[in-house]
């Protein structure tokens, strides 16, 4: 018998990789080529139904190759099959309608949502699936691993080694899927430099380097003016700390961005503190530099902050707190989506976030008719991993309260924060999610639910907390929804009878059985009442963009 | 500043309403409201328009004392329909002017928040702030000071900016704005090149309270803090009084306002005005904390 | 704008002389006047409000607070810009509290 081995080319890969640079070479594009030649470049080493990686996430965008490749000829270039965690600039969505791409793999659509769910309409593009960012990236590694990789980087040097300087993000996953498996790799940077301050990727990883004419774009997404903190939304947070945060002895989470979260992180000096809660909760986070983190960190109350990228502004603080921050030899941060993911997944104690909807199951979604919004992170983080081993004291308390003292498992804490009506009396507690007419008119398999009812373990509304993991039954699961949905529909329909024994048992709580008067809920609570209040506290480290100064 | 200290927010005058400005500045327990809510009619024009109305229309008037002294007082609420003057709250602050020329206290506060005349109230409420100016300047005129006190949310735009400018002195706020038309009116009448209404930093290089402090424009420039107002205005009004009308002085004033064009008229921003005026490090001033910005002002060339 | 009017059964609360004013006609926000009302039993309520059609819910949130609140014998006056029933629930709180605070 032959050896198999024998009748195939086993470097393949490796000599398509050879044949593309070939082709660069050919036409005299050099490693380090001006922008004016990138398209190019794109047209030369990459082949119609290619898979491609354009880096961008909700934070940094390799937006001028994302430019750069919509402006591309069609004939040249097309049926490309684009992998994306996000799919946010106009140029993405250029790519479908000017038949470049014809097949999507993404994670979080944002700003273009209405867009996409036209494109989806008209059968200008075909969604291979919806992914959690760890799923995307984990499929770089399985069965979408890319030809060729666009991404973005801060600086370069004549070698061709990368810089990502604080928002490193999603670089590191993307570039290694695609350099160890014969693909390409194009990176824009803002600046060649004779040498960086540390190298985040290594030339021997990088085909091609492009100075981008503008630096590339960073959405300062995380920022949240405290000055727009309402009561309510304090009110909430104190719950929250009192309710969940001191009772289970949370040390280790995630905060979803929201004013919500931010309300809680602006209340850990004060309010946390006053409670004796100083060490006891909130010690380390898997979390972007959140600026209302700020007054935290400078109280002592916070140990370590593993980042998903950075944040606008934020990185002369983080490089002042490198004992909290994770930061390079130089003193930059350095974030890793791809890891901090892994930490909200597997080692955090919590995720607590907002939504949109909630339904009678506790399935939550951010979805809305006509707008196809996709996951992001927040389901990896606000998900109950059955894969953990590892103990905690709050894990444990959880796994019990859901599966009684002889619980073989904990439980993370997926903790839902909602004002039971948003703006315009939209109701959040509903009986059906808009999730089901967009799975109608998409055509997908499921309908796109953010968070999944039975991962939810407590909901916190204005009119208290629901602990779901004391429910025994799906009708108790209900009324204790119902119970803390205020004055929504749903709210209105609750059984009294039921709802009080559900108080009776703790499942439900009232701010009054916590200890909490709602009249006390003032923002003279909140350690930072504007953008001005974080600067000062920072000591002057912190610089908020332009548009959240008002001085 | 030190970096570790634990920093503790005060008293924020931007962030309180018009009622806890009136309770933080003045004395305590000393203010006393005229034309309480429901002894006066709220907004029939507003009503005519399906619109909620407030009980105050949107401005609390009334007398008290500060720092021992008698003063009469008005503050807007720059949160009900961005403190805009419609025909009673308009009237109101006419009518104590008119007391103040009756009652000659020691001085008028107009805690001043607005964008200026309520468009819904039109005509009215136009010939509310003309009646306004010639209030203040009457008031003036009887040798009681009036003192604008500009930090809030909506700062002094349109008529209620003239009308600060009218007042013996102001006091700002860094947070505070100045200027005739608003940010957004100079973006959709010229096009966003001429003024881009979102670029919150350029908004307050060219009207904000540290840009009218160094321009002259204002008498003191306080901390965000009611306390720091209250201690400004007591400041002010130990150390002026109201001088006599004259020509003299109006075109004494005229002229420098005269000059200021020609000097600074082609300027696209703060930065420029301030360089020109010999600020060494242009970009470090909205930086700067009031201390600092009140130093340097001190410092600068005549 | 819609106007509505309620009467509700309440535990009757101390008479103060002030009337108290909290909150503000902004957007997603409303002010409340608090003053005597002539039946000490009952809490009179009229609201002006610029959102339409939520008359139900108004009664919902106000038929809470009268259960739960010695608010007999008050008259209450409310201008409404869209607020929520968690920050009129809130509001009503404060309110009442500013009432009877200066009965004592």
């Amino acid at each position: 018998m032959n050896p198999p081995s024998s009748s195939r080319n086993w470097d393949s890969l490796r000599q398509g990789h050879a044949r593309r640079l070939a082709r660069a070479a050919s036409l005299d594009l050099p490693r380090q080529l001006p922008a004016e030649q990138i398209v190019s470049l794109l047209e030369a080493v990459i082949e119609p139904g290619d898979r491609v990686c354009l880096e961008g996430n909700n934070q940094k965008q390799a937006d001028f190759l994302a430019e750069s490749l919509a402006s591309c000829n069609p004939a040249v270039l097309h049926d490309l099959h684009m992998l994306m965690s996000v799919l946010a600039l106009p140029s993405h969505v250029d790519l479908f309608e000017r038949g470049l791409a014809r097949k999507l793999d993404f994670s979080f659509s944002g700003p273009q949502g209405n867009r996409l769910a036209r494109l989806v309409q008209d059968r200008q593009i075909e969604i291979g699936a919806i992914h959690t960012y760890l799923e995307l990236f984990g499929r770089y590694f399985m069965d979408l691993t890319p030809n060729v990789c666009l991404i973005a980087a801060q600086a370069a040097d004549a070698a061709g080694n990368l810089y990502t300087g604080p928002n490193t993000e999603d670089t590191p996953a993307i570039v290694e899927a695609t350099a160890f498996k014969g693909g390409i790799v194009i990176a824009q940077v803002n600046e060649l430099r004779e040498s960086l301050p540390r190298v985040d990727v290594p030339a021997g990883w990088v085909d091609f380097v492009v100075v981008a004419p503008h630096p590339n774009y960073i959405e300062p997404l995380f920022t949240r003016d405290p000055a727009q903190i309402t009561e309510v939304q304090v009110l909430m947070a104190m719950m929250a700390i009192k309710g969940i945060y001191a009772e289970y002895g949370v040390k280790r989470l995630n905060h979803g961005i929201g004013f919500d979260t931010a309300a809680i992180e602006l209340l850990l000096p004060t309010y946390a503190a006053d409670l004796g809660l100083k060490g006891k909760i909130c010690t380390h986070w898997a979390l972007n530099p959140h600026p209302t983190l700020i007054p935290a960190i400078e109280a002592g109350f916070i140990e370590s902050v593993h980042c998903f990228g950075s944040e606008v502004g934020m990185d002369a603080y983080t490089a002042a707190r490198s004992d909290v921050f994770f930061t390079g030899a130089d003193g930059s941060m350095r974030s890793n989506r791809a890891f901090s993911q892994t930490a909200g997944l597997y080692a955090c104690d919590m995720f607590i976030g907002s939504t949109l909807q909630m339904d009678l199951a506790g399935n939550s979604s951010t979805a809305t008719l006509g707008r196809i919004a996709g996951f992001g992170g927040a389901p990896n983080m606000g998900s109950d991993p059955h894969g953990r081993r590892h103990v905690s004291p709050a894990w444990l308390k959880a796994g019990r309260e859901a599966s009684g003292s002889g619980a073989i498992r904990g439980r993370k804490l997926v903790v839902q924060m909602v004002e039971t009506f948003r703006e315009h009396m939209a109701p959040v507690f509903v009986d059906r999610l808009d999730a089901w007419a967009l799975q109608e008119s998409m055509g997908a398999e499921l309908p796109p639910i953010m968070i999944y009812g039975d991962d939810v373990s407590h909901i916190v509304t204005e009119e208290g907390i629901a602990n779901l993991l004391l429910c025994r039954s799906p009708e108790e699961r209900e009324q204790a929804i119902r119970g803390v949905a205020g004055f929504t529909k749903v709210g209105m329909a609750r059984d009294k009878r039921v709802v009080e024994n559900l108080r009776d048992r703790g499942i439900i709580r009232r701010p009054a059985d916590l200890g909490i008067d709602p009249r006390l809920a003032t923002r003279d609570l909140l350690a930072a009442r504007s953008i001005k209040d974080l600067v000062r506290c920072s000591g002057g480290l912190y610089a908020p963009p332009g548009r959240f100064r008002n001085w | 500043m030190n970096a570790t200290n634990g920093f503790t927010p005060g008293h924020s005058y931007f962030e309180a309403t018009a009622r806890q400005r009136l309770q933080q500045i003045l004395d305590a327990g000393s203010f006393r409201e005229f034309l309480a809510p429901e002894t006066v009619e709220v907004s029939p024009h507003l009503a005519a328009l399906d619109l909620p109305g407030a009980f105050d229309d949107g401005v609390i008037i009334g007398a008290a004392s500060l720092g021992g002294r008698r003063v009469l007082v008005a503050a807007q609420e720059g949160r009900f329909m961005g403190g805009s003057v419609g025909e009673i709250h308009g009237a109101k602050i006419v009518g104590l002017l008119r007391r103040a020329v009756a009652e000659r206290p020691d001085a008028v506060l107009l805690l001043v928040d607005s964008g200026g005349v309520r468009l819904h109230e039109a005509n009215a409420g136009l010939i509310a702030i003309s009646e306004i100016m010639r209030a203040v300047l009457t008031v003036r005129a009887a040798g009681v000071p009036v003192l604008a006190l500009v930090g809030g949310s909506c700062g002094a735009f349109g008529g209620m900016g003239i009308v600060a400018k009218l007042c013996s002195a102001i006091l700002i706020s860094e947070e505070g704005r100045l200027a005739l038309s608003g940010p957004e009116v100079i973006e959709t009448v010229m096009g966003v090149e001429e003024f881009d209404s979102k670029d919150r930093a350029l908004v307050w290089r060219v009207t904000g309270g540290k840009h009218r402090y160094l321009m002259g424009d204002c008498a003191e420039l306080v901390e965000d803090d009611s306390a720091a107002f209250r201690l400004g205005a007591l400041e002010y009004l130990d150390t002026h009084g109201e001088p006599e009308p004259s020509l003299f002085t109006l075109r004494a004033v005229q002229q420098h306002l005269s000059d200021r064009m020609v000097r600074f008229g082609a300027y696209r921003d703060g930065l420029e005005v301030w360089a020109d005026l010999g600020v060494a490090q242009p970009q470090q001033v909205p930086l700067l904390d009031r201390d600092s910005l009140v130093a340097l002002k001190k410092g600068l060339p005549a | 704008m819609e106007k509505l009017e309620f009467k509700f059964p309440s535990q009757p609360g101390k008479i103060s002389p002030i009337t108290a004013l909290c909150g503000v006609v902004g957007s997603g926000n409303l002010e409340i006047l608090v003053r005597t009302g002539s039946d000490a039993d009952v809490c009179e309520v009229s609201i002006k409000t610029s959102a339409r059609g939520f008359g139900e819910i108004w009664q919902a949130v106000l038929t809470d607070f009268a259960e739960h609140n010695p608010a007999g014998g008050t008259r209450i006056f409310i201008n409404d810009m869209g607020a929520t029933p968690a920050v009129v629930s809130l509001r009503l709180g404060q309110a009442l509290t500013e009432y009877l605070g200066v009965a004592q």
